[in-house]
């Protein structure tokens, strides 16, 4: 076991050079930083010096890979590669284009993201998992037909819409919470409460349906039967099997999700002005800030691969039958 | 010539989709003859899910490749002068916007509400004697044939709209009668028994489902068609663009990017996941980090960054871009592509599950006993054994990149503002949301044509799964 | 006969529907069934027949698309199709209990196999004192499961699959049933687990007294273990007897047919009896006997009139028209016979032992590495095969025996460089074929071919039979033009029996039977010197064995094949092999002539496996030796001798040294220390 995670850890490596490397691809030679500065300064017609002072300022005025010009390990380190790219390993964001501390402003646009992420998850999986075993306790009757009809209809409703729907209704016909806004401590609920429920409606239907098809897959099995020929009742039946069985699945696909909460949900919270990182990422895609999108792209990757880590982990805590080696 | 072809690069691409699925159509008729090849078709249309909803996605298809067939018209020019060369119109039309141009061409000012007849904000008039005057303005076009459009636009609106239904009637009567016939003659049979068939759900296809979608469909189209002749029937957007026609417009843009996106990825996912799960060893282990590596970039990240990017580029090289057409449609087609590195990642691995099953699979094994070589073994065996994965995975993440565009063009990473698309029109159209009375026909249009062609492909997608997994059919 | 007191169980007209209303499978149609207190009753069938239905419909636990139509079914006064659900339910576990033939999937695998027990217990426990607990250990003591304090708390996929199968037979115990339905509860194991299992039942129904149906395709099985049977065919029982008359004079022409396709070893030189065709579809509306079409001694008559039942003289009761008293031929003495050709005796002249030998392995090793710890070092290896020798001669058929997971398919492939050796030499005429590439290996592909287990596996279900057929010939370049190999294709259906049109149709349109013949003609296409023939009737019911089993040893005396034929059942080995090779862990443990090994089998791992083997003749029955425990892991083999663990017989001289190899006659070697004593 121990071994087992020493190894993913170990392999976590290469991906994230290969990560970082792609986006040092995309990011300093598909468009190099002169690119981005005559981007920035808008004009066409920006002249060389404004180029230059622009790369001095954010610390693009140095060659991509090898500085010749630095003495020692500096010709290495001296070297955008060096200073963008590696440092993200040691979690070391920099500042952003508009000189503010990446890494500063992530601790604190964290916790406003899982305010909203982390109840949608809760509620949202607790809402879906009693629904669909309803509807598999009630399978072929009507109830499971207009359930199915209903859910194929919500998950094929564009999240936008729900957000919009949501916000005209409740905060404007109703006037029942703000539109949008933050605030800080426990003022902040009346400011969660609609993201929340629009999350949990918005992931209804394609998370219901998903569970029904697990259960449904698991009371076909043999040992159902088994269960049956012991007179087991079949809420009994459900509970006590169908259920233990297909939590698996539905356990470890929340794992893998978990770590990603902290990325927040870009769409709600730039549509609810929640001040999170999902927010942060939209701001920065549309002032067009590289290094913010930077800094995310590999906390994302980081975060991706220990979600694959804790999802390996937690199948042995819920699944007998698998051992890590 | 009238008109100059012009090829846009994804319309190269939907050419060569249409020649691909022409091809298919080709080897499925050619498999009637092959019970278990067209047993999972008929399987699709053998459910009455399958056929309407089959039927209503034929309606976005021949919409979205009507608007694919590009051209410039050519200019009038005066017929004496024979020297001087033919000159074509700068601006690239597509057959819909040939066949629905009264829409195109019918601007307004600003925004008006769907069969208004006044724009939506007040505007000073000048009256007949002078004045000026704040009040709503006349639409150039919307009602315009309405003398007071106050008392007459109500009923004026019911008789075009009962008008339609009847057009709508005659036509489907008349076209069904026509497609009874042929389907008799096929058959051999007598015009009345087969028509007795259909009607009463006999016989293996329920064409029933089928047919009553045509009507319904043809009957909606005459009614908007003989509305829009002289109302907004969706209104205009802030621009005074007809918001119908946008939203049909939109079609193809949807349609593209659920299609392409597998397109583009389908050569890469099948190479490698087949080459990943049958030779296994270091290939499998360079393809599985090629994609761990790919799939750890959180996939909107990615997009965004390639899609600032490219504008960089754009920005940057604006001259190599010979219209705002071509410049829209280059970004269509990089959206697609990245897109596609996105999510190819998914069949990739489930391709790879398969084909390290499938080597193991007896009858792999016995062409290796026989010397057959790695690569008949893959193109005769492994390849036409997991087509049913690539099917089912295209038609599920159909629904889901069309989703996906609306999204990503609210962030403004979607395809270019100046293209019509319904990411777009939700984009614009939110701005407006604060506006009291709210300003809610473009995204109403957007929804509701969004909306049923997700739900469309969401119940297709489901019969073609049900069909082709050998996995559900053995459950009793 | 019986007192109608002691009746426990009375199925009368039993008639189920599944599927589709307007198409539906006619599974059972008018089935009676009687059972009495503590008896064991078989009902015995080809598979598709409708058994595991009956005992489901017993059960009521049906299919969601099942419908029960007509009939009764008393458990004692109960009529159990009149039951509401909630008084179902106390019957099923309780008076009534089930166990099913895969113990794989049977279990719940997230469940301790003691919560398992537990449940059951408590649901129908009311009254008792014991507390549940001591009751689940008390059970599972009962049905012979070691430290069951320990094992309680394991989950089922640490158990192997005949400890899983005691676990359901102590679930199935908890309610203290009347009756017990055994669904094939066997089928799954291996032969000696299979005799455990056998004999634990036997036993807790000589303890209990309660009744067995017990639901099976193996007649040895029935002859061993039932007192009465039912035979099934296509959804009717069509022959009830008891099982001493049933296997001295079997009535109904299809119990005749079955019985004389076994193969055994006293038919070594006669070809099997096979029943033409294919059980009947059971969508179809039946007229007359289901049988008709492909019974030889069927009359005009039975193919238009049901026939009803009648009682023979001999005590059983069979449903065919032969026995109708009313029919002007007196039926008693025109049995149908199983009039066959007289077999062909084998032309081995030319293949007689001491030629050469095609096919020459030496000490061949598969082993499979074990990756542990950060950098995925190799630890330890999977001994799948772990020195095998043997010879193959043209002509001759050596059989590879053992229990599953022994490494007996791995050879198999192997030889064929399917799974690519470790080590040893296979020699080939004169070339080494260990260690060739693939590339290298290919000329050879002609010359050693494979047949399979499952026909369903073993053809690609996109191609066309004929591309199939030909698959080799275009590889291996024999016949480069498509018309070549079309006229060859069309041969080679012809010579395992199949009509040429079959070429142009696709794998599906077959049965398993035809399937396999197509396999075989797939690897004769290439006109090969020596087939693996890995299981190859293993998935087929015994009168399609029959076929293939006549069909492969014609094709050795026409061509001079040499076989390597792997298999578990013994009675095929009787009829077919000429050598026998018992494996055990990866090791084969005795080789020698096939009258050696099963007259006088040395080796205590080969008594005991030859004594496991249920036989339907009693006179050939031996005394079991039954073998504890379950095979070891090929990870961590016992030291010294691997069998010793087991071995009844063992010295302390088998737990220090594997024992040599020792040389009994010309043809028979031995590893086991005590075959020198």
């Amino acid at each position: 076991m121990t071994a087992y995670i020493i190894r993913r850890l170990l392999y976590a490596i290469p991906i994230l050079i290969g990560v970082n490397l792609i986006t040092f691809v995309l990011f300093f030679v598909v468009n190099s930083p002169d690119d981005m500065a005559r981007m920035q300064l808008g004009d066409k017609r920006v002249t060389e010096t404004a180029i230059e002072s622009w790369k001095q300022a954010h610390g693009y005025a140095k060659p991509l890979l090898y500085n010749p010009e630095a003495a020692g390990i500096g010709r290495l380190t001296e070297t955008i590669f060096f200073e963008k790219s590696i440092r993200l390993f040691i979690f070391d964001f920099g500042s952003s284009d508009t000189g503010r501390d990446i890494g500063h402003d992530i601790a604190q646009r964290m916790w406003p993201s899982l305010a909203i992420a982390v109840p949608v998850l809760l509620v949202g999986l607790a809402f879906n998992i009693s629904y669909a075993l309803l509807i598999v306790f009630f399978r072929a009757t009507y109830i499971d037909f207009a359930s199915v009809v209903l859910l194929v209809a919500m998950m094929s409703v564009s999240g936008l819409f729900y957000i919009i729907g949501g916000q005209f209704l409740l905060s404007k016909l109703f006037h029942l919470v703000p539109i949008s806004g933050y605030d800080t401590g426990l003022q902040a609920w009346k400011f969660l409460i609609l993201p929340v429920i629009i999350g949990v409606i918005s992931g209804i239907g394609a998370g219901t349906r998903w569970y029904r098809t697990l259960f449904l897959e698991e009371i076909s099995r043999d040992y159902v039967r088994t269960a049956r020929a012991k007179g087991l009742s079949e809420s009994r039946v459900l509970f006590g099997h169908v259920l233990k069985n297909a939590l698996i699945p539905i356990l470890t696909g929340v794992v893998v999700v978990l770590p990603l909460l902290f990325m927040g949900s870009l769409i709600s919270e730039s549509f609810f002005g929640i001040p999170g990182l999902g927010s942060y990422t939209i701001d920065a895609i549309n002032s067009q800030d590289f290094a913010i999108v930077r800094a995310m792209v590999f906390l994302g990757a980081v975060l991706y691969i220990v979600g694959l880590i804790l999802t390996d982990l937690s199948y042995t805590f819920v699944d007998p039958r698998v051992r890590l080696a | 010539m009238p008109l100059i072809p012009v090829v846009l690069w994804t319309d190269a691409l939907v050419y060569l989709l249409i020649l691909l699925i022409l091809l298919i159509v080709g080897f499925a008729l050619y498999t009637v003859r092959h019970e278990h090849l067209r047993a999972p078709w008929l399987r699709v249309f053998r459910s009455r899910v399958g056929m309407a909803t089959s039927v209503l996605l034929g309606f976005y298809v021949v919409v979205g490749v009507l608007d694919t067939v590009h051209f410039r018209l050519k200019l009038d020019q005066p017929a004496t002068d024979v020297s001087t060369p033919i000159r074509y119109a700068p601006e690239v039309l597509s057959l819909l916007d040939v066949i629905t141009s009264g829409l195109r061409e019918r601007q307004e000012k600003s925004y008006s509400a769907p069969f208004a007849a006044h724009l939506f904000v007040k505007e000073a008039i000048e009256q007949p004697d002078g004045t000026l005057l704040r009040d709503y303005p006349r639409l150039v076009h919307g009602g315009a044939h309405l003398d007071d459009p106050a008392r007459q636009r109500g009923l004026d609106i019911a008789w075009r709209a009962l008008w339609g239904v009847l057009q709508g009637l005659l036509i489907s009567v008349m076209s069904l009668s026509g497609l009874i016939w042929m389907m008799a003659r096929a058959r051999g049979e007598s015009v009345g028994s087969t028509r007795a068939a259909i009607l009463a759900g006999r016989g293996p296809l329920p064409w029933r489902y089928a047919f009553a979608m045509l009507a319904i469909l043809i009957v909606l189209i005459l009614v908007a068609a003989e509305l829009s002749a002289k109302y907004h029937i969706m209104g205009t957007d802030k621009v005074g663009e007809d918001v119908f026609y946008q939203t049909l417009k939109s079609i193809r843009t949807g349609l593209l990017i659920g299609t392409l996106t597998t397109l583009v990825m389908l050569p890469a996912a099948l190479l490698l996941g087949i080459m990943a799960g049958y030779f296994r060893g270091w290939i499998d282990d360079v393809i599985q980090y090629i994609y761990t590596t790919l799939n750890s970039i959180p996939g909107v990240l990615l997009i965004a960054a390639a899609i600032l990017l490219l504008e960089v580029y754009m920005s940057n090289n604006a001259d190599q871009f010979a219209s705002l057409v071509e410049r829209a449609d280059l970004r269509l087609l990089f959206l697609c592509l990245i897109l596609g590195v996105t999510s190819w990642t998914g069949l990739c691995r489930l391709l790879r599950g398969e084909s390290l099953k499938l080597r193991e699979v007896e009858y792999v094994q016995a062409a290796t006993a026989l010397g057959v070589g790695h690569v008949t073994v893959i193109t005769r065996h492994i390849l036409p054994n997991v087509m049913h994965l690539v099917l089912i995975t295209l038609v599920l993440d159909f629904s889901g990149l069309v989703l996906a565009e609306a999204v990503l063009s609210y962030v403004n990473i979607g395809v270019d503002p100046s293209m019509h698309s319904w990411g777009n029109m939700i984009n614009g159209a939110r701005l407006e949301l604060a506006r009291d009375p709210v300003v809610w026909w473009s995204l109403t249009a957007a929804f509701v044509f969004m909306f049923v062609l997700v739900l469309a492909a969401n119940l297709f997608a489901d019969v073609v799964r049900d069909a082709f997994d050998p996995r559900l059919r053995t459950a009793l | 006969m019986s007192t109608r007191d002691d009746v426990l169980l009375r199925v009368e007209g039993l008639t189920v529907q599944l599927g589709d209303p307007a198409r539906p499978a006619r599974v059972l149609e008018a089935v009676d069934l009687s059972l009495r207190q503590g008896e064991t009753c078989a009902l015995l069938g080809e598979s598709g027949c409708g058994k595991s239905m009956t005992a489901l419909s017993l059960m009521r636990l049906l299919p969601p698309s099942g419908r029960v139509l007509g009939g009764s079914v008393r458990l004692r006064d109960t009529d159990l199709l009149r039951l509401t659900e909630a008084e179902m339910r106390r019957v099923r576990g309780g008076r009534m209990a089930m166990i099913f033939q895969e113990p794989q999937t049977s279990l719940n695998p997230v469940m301790s196999v003691g919560d398992q027990i537990g449940e059951a217990v408590r649901l129908h426990g009311e009254g008792r004192r014991a507390p549940a607990a001591e009751r689940v250990l008390a059970l599972m003591k009962a049905v012979g499961i070691p430290d069951p304090a320990r094992r309680v708390k394991e989950y089922p996929h640490q158990l192997s699959g005949g400890m899983k199968q005691r676990i359901m037979i102590a679930m199935a115990l908890a309610g203290d049933p009347e009756l017990l339905i055994a669904d094939e509860p066997t089928t799954a194991l291996d032969v000696t687990i299979q005799a455990q299992v056998l004999g634990l039942l036997k036993d807790l129904r000589q303890r209990s007294g309660m009744a067995v149906l017990l639901i099976t395709h193996d007649l040895g099985v029935v002859a061993e273990t039932a007192d009465r049977l039912a035979v099934m065919y296509a959804g009717q029982i069509v022959e009830t007897a008891t099982t001493a008359e049933f296997f001295k004079s079997p009535g109904h022409p299809y119990s005749r047919r079955l019985m004389s396709s076994l193969p055994a070893a006293d038919k070594r030189h006669a070809r099997l009896a096979v029943i033409p065709g294919r059980v009947p579809s059971l969508e179809r509306v039946f007229h007359g006997c289901r049988f008709a079409e492909r019974c030889d001694s069927a009359s005009p008559r039975c193919h238009c009139d049901e026939p009803a039942w009648h009682r023979l003289s001999s005590g059983q009761s069979v449903r065919c028209h032969l026995f109708d008293p009313l029919e002007n031929l007196p039926s008693q003495e025109r049995r149908p016979g199983t009039q066959d050709r007289p077999g062909t005796p084998n032309q081995l002249a030319g293949f007689q032992r001491g030629s050469e030998p095609l096919l020459r392995v030496r000490g061949l090793k598969v082993y499979f590495p074990i990756h542990r710890g950060v950098f995925r070092r190799v630890v330890g290896q999977v001994h799948a095969v772990d020195g095998v020798s043997f010879d193959l001669h043209a002509g001759r058929t050596l059989a590879l025996v053992g229990e599953s997971g022994c490494g007996k398919t791995t050879t198999g492939k192997g030889l064929l460089q399917l799974t690519v050796p470790s080590g040893g030499s296979i020699r080939y005429q004169d070339t080494e074929l260990n260690g060739l590439r693939h590339r290298q290996m290919r000329p050879f592909r002609k010359d050693l071919q494979i047949i399979f287990q499952d026909p369903y596996a073993a053809m690609n279900p996109r191609m066309l039979v004929g591309d199939l057929i030909g698959e080799g010939l275009q590889a291996l370049k024999i016949h480069a033009t498509r018309a070549a190999r079309e006229r060859r294709v069309a041969e080679l259906l012809e010579l395992v029996g199949m009509d040429s049109s079959a070429a142009a149709r696709y794998p599906h349109e077959f049965s398993g039977g035809q399937r396999q013949r197509i396999c075989i003609a797939r690897a004769l296409a290439v006109e090969p010197r020596l087939i693996v023939c890995d299981e190859p009737t293993s998935a087929l019911d015994v009168s399609v064995q029959a076929q293939i089993l006549n069909l492969l040893k014609d094709l050795q005396d026409r061509l001079g094949l040499a076989y390597l034929f792997i298999t578990h059942d013994i009675a095929v080995v009787s009829y077919l092999a000429h050598a026998v090779a018992v494996m055990y862990l990866g090791r084969v443990v005795e080789h020698g002539s096939v009258d050696e090994i099963l007259e006088d089998p040395r080796h205590p791992y080969t008594r005991a496996l030859l004594s496991a083997v249920p036989v339907v003749d009693p006179t050939r029955r031996r005394s079991l030796i039954r073998l504890e425990g379950d095979m070891p892991s090929p990870i961590d083999r016992p030291q010294g001798c691997h069998f010793h663990p087991r071995c009844p017989q063992a010295i302390a001289a088998c737990r220090n040294a594997y024992p040599e190899e020792q040389r009994l006659s010309e043809s028979r070697l031995v590893h086991c220390w005590l075959a020198l004593a």
